[in-house]
Formats: C-alpha cells, structure tokens, sequence
C-alpha cells in the first residue's frame, strides 16, 4: 500500500469531504492546521494584491467577451468564476516554474506578464499561438484536451535529470479526467516521480457534460490511485487556493515526486462564446455559484480586516480601465500576417514541395486582375 | 538541412574504421555515437533498457549511459511520445521507440497534433527536435500489428520529416543526421532486413531528403524504399536475364519526396514502377506517380505502374508471401509497362 508522509494527514489525499478553505464565504477566517503555516506571509498588502489581480482579470475577461460579441475576436472562453483557482496559483509559485495549461488560463498569462495583444491574437485569428512560451514559462493554449499534460511531465523529467528544481505544471479542466493521456502522463509523473503540479480547474463542466460523466468519485481521489498524493480545494478561495500551492510546490520541489490539486471552482459563463449554457444548467444552480464569487468573498475578508474598500474598489476600476483599454488598443492593432506567411515555420529548414507550393501560389496571386490582386498584394508584400 | 556540427563526431570520423556489420548494429552503433557526441539525447521506449530493445536494437546502452538516457518507458505510446515534446521543450533530444508498427496510433494525436505542428504554432520558437524509430513492414511471420507500413498517415502530416533506411549505412547514417535534425524525423526500419550485412563507414553522413539511384538502367524506373529495397535491386538483377534494363531507386526520404530524382530518371527511361507494401490506395506510390505525371507528362511513354499490398488490413502470416510484393509480381508489373506479355493480359 502505498502512503506518503507528506501529504496532509499523512494520507494521499486531503479535502474529501469538505474542500480545504481557509475563508469562508462570509470571508471570516477559517483556522486549518495544514494551510495556516503557509499563510503566516500574509498582510493586507498580499491581500489586496490577490484582489486587485483577481478583479483586473475578470474586467479583461468580460472586455474579451465584449470584443468577440462586436466581432473583433472570432472567440473567446471566458474564465469568470475561476479567478481565484487561477491567481491563487499564479501567485503562489516563482516566474521560472513552467506551465502547460489548457485554453482557459488567461489568469496564469496575465500573471507571467502576457501582454493584451499575445493574449488575444489566437482569438482574433492572426496567429495559432501568441507568446514566446520561453520568455513566459508558459506554453501557449493547448486545445487538445488533456494532450498537455504529457509535456509537463516530459519538461518535469527533464529539468529533474537537468539537476535543476523548477518544476512543471499541467493546468486541465474536469473534461481531461477521461483523456487517456492524462491518466498516462500520472503514470509517467509517478513511476518517474517527476516533479510536476497536476493543477485541475474542477469548473464542474465539460462543455455541456457535468463532472459525474467523467467522474463518479471525487476528482481527488483519482491521482490516488497513481500513487500522486491530492488536496481538494474551495477553488473559490484565493487564499487556500495559494496555501495549497505553496504546500504542492514544496512537496514536489523536495524531490517526492508529484501532486495533484483539484480545486473545486464554477464557471459562470459560458463554455466559449459559441456555447449557450441555458440548455444544460438552470438559474437556481447559477445563482448558488454567483454567491460564491471569489472576489465578493476577498472583499468581505478585507472588510472584515478593516481595509478601505471603497477606496480599494477604485484601485481596481482604475487598473481595470487600464487594462481593457489597453487590450481594446491591441485587439485592434493587432498586425493581419501576410498571406504567404502560411508557409513559413512548417519545417525548420527549407522543404522543396512547399517553396514549389508559395511560388505556385505567388503566380496566382500574381496573375489576378489588379483590383483583385492590389490589396492583397500590400498584405503579402514581405515576401 | 541544418545540422549542428558536432566535434565529438569529428573525434570519431578520425578513429573509425569502415567494418561489416548488421543493420540492427549500425542502428545500434548511431544510436551509441549520437548518445556519445551529445549530452541531450536520450533514448525512452518499451523495453529498450534492461531488455535492450525486443529487436535489440539498443542492447547494451542502458548499461553504458545509465537508466536515465536509455529509459524504459511504461506501456503508453501517447505518453512516449507526449513525454518527449515536454522533455523538448527543456532543451533535450529524445529518441523515441514505438516498439512495433502496429503500436504507433495510440501516439497518433501527440505526433500530428503535437510534434508535427508545434514549431508552426509557435512561429518557429519551439523546435521538437524529436526521433521517432519505428520498426515497420512484414515478412517476419508475426501476429497481426507487428507487420504494418503506417508511413502514409505521417508522410501526409505537414511539418514532419519521414524517412527510411534500406541497408547498414544507409541506417547509421540517416539515424544520426536524424537525431542531429531540429525537425521532428520519423525513422521508418525495415525489420525483416535488420540483420541483413553491410559495409559502414561511421564518416559517411546523410541528408534526410534525398532519394538515391542504386542501379541505373534505361528500360523503366522501379522506385522502391525500406524493406523492398532489396527486392527491387533483386528484380533489377532478374530482369537483366530478360534484356531488360531496371533504373532502382531508394526514396529514403517519404517526405519531404524528392520528386527531382525520380522526374529525371523518368526523363530517362519513359516508365515508371513504384512498389512497397503498404496498401496502394492513398499511398506514397499514389504521390509519387502523381508527381512524376506532373513533372514529366510528356516523357511517360507508358502509364505508371504500382505493385503494392492489397488494400486489405494485413493478413495473416501463412498468406503474407502473397500480400507482399515480391520480385515476380514487380516483374509483372514491369512487363506491363514495357507492353511484354504480362498477367493481365493472360486474364
């Protein structure tokens, strides 16, 4: 049998019953033995930091949603009701730690300092990829479902073999519990004890298919047959949410191996702005999460803690202003790549079927009659 | 083709000496002198470290370069593959083996969704410098997925390089400049010719996209590539019985193709046979006629000929001889094309 003396209760897995939390909803504290240790850092500073994020990003995401409903984003996956899932990670871990994540981790990008335009350029269709994932740490979304949890491993046991201790995270949804390769790659993490994060956003949807299709037990108790010691979270909690990342990243960077959380989380919107979640969930349900706001519930706790709220209210409108506006600017300036661009970077070196195909294409082009060819002869005059 | 000069190569150029060996030796040895040249390569598959391979491939590394450069993966194709794009992306050169054909497709998402596309998706920032070995083809009598040629579903997928190897040199050397590739290289090996014996000379380097003329010849051109390599120069040799002059060559590269090499020799010879034994139907002979048909319409003096595999899934071993194209059938097919007396004609 396996055990782990690291884990929480000197179990391998924490949080079944109850998700662990440390604010409740009414954003009083809430002691726990495990999680308070790695919250003797915080003051109101961090606080209000975690606020600001929290609410800078929701303001970017609704900016987003606003621009593909004016047509300026072909989509957009809209990540409100996950803040505190995202910023509690993000925050909780340095810079040079490597994320591989899924496509709705705009939080963890606008952490690692993504700019408006790199986040948005896949969604305007400009680019299939919009950062250096080198200069971020962060791979570029994975579309896949569940395909990028392999290369965290992979990364993993490479900076482990390297002798160096960054570690790895894979950032999935529910829906990649049924992935085969999300349970190969804990396979791979555990047999290797690479040192990896398995970081799931539980938002209870897979699209339109709640959770209990790809799960009939708790997300958490998954990993534990993997041998991967899990914590269960209140995904809505910024706080515990960074306790337990702080706990997981310390356990892996110590050389046992991997972890897993499961941070128990809503989306409020919709699966992508395609998607119409009317058809699969009802007011009530909806109503019950928006209750649960992570933001509404930091901003209790502050309160609680005495800090001017209203004047940290205007801190965030101010910075939200900034931000949207600034990612209203790059949408739109965002550069259209010329049309000849599609052939470059298939290979890393010349492939003589595909300069046969741009000279090809290059000809036709050329042989367009000149009202047709002119404006886009402009766009493609790179080449 | 860019490659990293290597100086631990030019260390073994000095020392090494031309020597008969096997192909599953030379394999082995590429593997060996790329592990040695470069402290990033790593080797990960089914059973290649303690066991050394089922084709032994890489028997012995595991001891000489350690449990953490020759890594015996656990049974997950997906996962082989999956694993190395993430080990890529920290700097390394994985050489992974998919232990038999049949064993691929469970990989199949992480190569043409992964591999193939991720320094397109990325606009060239991320490289996957990945080798993927795979012993492919029959005629060894095995049970069903240990005798497939899957090649066309990768040679179809942009931004993967897929290559072949038809004899010992031939291996050694396409399996380095492979390994040496900032381009992801899928190296297909013929195994039913892996102990077939040949002269290698460990100096002698590759280019991955070049197809090479092994016997000219005047009468008609037989393209061949990997395990049929050896069956056409074998027709070629029969043929000459019949006063009839076979130009063979060796693809080696199924993608890119290099269609100049077989366009001028077309030029030549006015005919054109491809053989190999995947199924026909969508397969590399249907790109290459289709490409010799573009490029030199005018000098076919006759339609283009193929002798393949059926397009059935491949069949069981007692009936395989006649599922695989052989130096009688490519005859045939030679015959047609020259307007000689064939068996269709018989029919």
């Amino acid at each position: 049998m396996l055990t782990t003396t690291s884990a929480p209760d000197h179990d391998l897995v924490a949080g079944l019953v109850q998700p662990l939390y440390v604010l409740a909803e009414d954003g009083t504290r809430h002691p726990d033995p495990t999680l308070d240790p790695l919250l003797r850092d915080v003051d109101e500073e961090l606080l209000t930091g975690l606020f600001l994020d929290m609410a800078v990003i929701r303001a970017l995401d609704d900016e987003a949603v606003a621009l593909q409903r004016q047509g300026e984003l072909g989509l957009w996956p809209p990540l409100r009701g996950q803040e505190a899932a995202q910023i509690g990670l993000a925050r909780a871990l340095p810079s040079t730690d490597f994320f591989f994540t899924s496509y709705r981790e705009n939080g963890l990008a606008w952490c690692r300092g993504v700019s408006p335009g790199e986040m948005l350029s896949v969604w305007r269709g400009t680019t299939l990829s919009g950062w250096d994932p080198f200069a971020h740490h962060m791979a570029t979304p994975q579309v896949i479902i569940g395909a990028q949890a392999h290369h965290a491993v992979g990364y993993a046991m490479a900076t482990k073999a390297q002798g160096k201790d960054d570690i790895a995270v894979a950032c999935f949804g529910d829906g990649a519990l049924s992935q085969g390769d999300l349970n190969e790659a804990m396979v791979f993490a555990a047999s290797f004890r690479a040192p990896v994060l398995f970081f799931c956003q539980n938002n209870q949807y897979a699209i339109s298919e709640p959770v209990a299709l790809q799960a009939t037990v708790p997300i958490a108790l998954r990993p534990t047959g993997f041998g991967i010691p899990s914590l269960r979270v209140d995904g809505n909690d910024v706080l515990a949410m960074r306790a337990v990342s702080l706990f997981a990243a310390r356990h892996i960077r110590s050389g046992k191996g991997p972890m897993f959380i499961e941070a128990v989380t809503y989306r409020l919107g919709p699966h992508t702005t395609s998607d119409d979640p009317t058809r699969y969930r009802d007011e009530e349900e909806l109503e019950s999460w928006r209750r649960r706001c992570p933001i509404a519930r930091l901003e209790r706790h502050l309160e609680q803690l005495g800090t001017d709220v209203e004047q940290l209210r205007a801190e965030a409108k101010r910075r939200s202003l900034e931000a949207t506006t600034a990612l209203r600017e790059a949408v739109t300036t965002l550069p259209e790549p010329a049309p000849e661009s599609l052939f470059e970077n298939v290979l890393s070196t010349e492939h003589p079927g595909l300069v046969r195909q741009r000279e090809q294409f290059r000809a036709f082009r050329n042989s367009l009659a000149p009202e047709q060819a002119d404006g886009q002869q402009t766009e493609g005059s790179s080449a | 083709m860019t490659t990293t000069p290597n100086p631990a190569v030019t260390t073994a150029q000095a020392t090494t000496q031309t020597t008969t060996m096997t192909m599953a030796a030379a394999l082995n040895a590429a593997l060996r002198d790329a592990l040695e040249a470069d402290p990033d390569v790593l080797l990960i598959g089914e059973d290649i470290g303690t066991l050394g391979g089922v084709f032994r491939i890489t028997d012995g590394l595991k001891d000489r370069f350690g449990a953490d450069r020759v890594i015996d993966s656990p049974l997950a194709e997906s996962g082989i593959i999956g694993t190395s794009v993430g080990m890529a992306y920290r700097g390394m050169r994985p050489v992974c083996e998919i232990q038999f054909d049949g064993f691929v497709y469970p990989a199949f998402d992480q190569i043409v969704a992964q591999v193939a596309r991720l320094h397109y998706r990325t606009g060239g920032t991320v490289q996957m410098p990945l080798t993927i070995r795979i012993p492919f083809g029959g005629g060894i009598g095995a049970v069903e997925h240990h005798s497939e040629s899957p090649e066309a579903y990768f040679a179809h997928t942009p931004g993967l390089r897929v290559v072949t190897v038809a004899d010992p040199q031939d291996a050694y050397s396409t399996m380095r400049a492979a390994i040496e590739c900032s381009d992801p290289v899928m190296v297909f090996e013929p195994k039913r010719r892996y102990w077939s014996k040949g002269e290698v000379d460990t100096t002698v380097t590759a280019d991955l996209s070049s197809a090479r003329v092994l016997r000219t010849g005047t009468d008609a051109t037989l393209v061949a590539y990997g395990p049929l390599v050896v069956t056409a120069l074998e027709a070629a040799v029969a043929a000459e019985d019949d006063g009839i002059s076979l130009e063979v060559i060796d693809l080696r590269s199924l993608s890119p193709l290099d269609r100049q090499t077989v366009a001028a020799s077309v030029r030549r010879t006015g005919r054109l046979v491809v053989t190999h034994e995947a199924p026909g139907n969508v397969s590399l002979s249907s790109e290459v006629i289709a490409s010799a048909v573009e490029d030199c319409f005018d000098h076919l003096e006759a339609a283009p000929e193929r002798v393949t595999g059926f397009d059935t899934p491949y069949p069981p071993a007692a009936v395989e001889d006649h599922y695989l194209p052989g130096i009688d059938r490519i005859l045939d097919a030679v015959d047609r094309t020259l307007g000689r007396r064939n068996s269709r004609e018989a029919a």
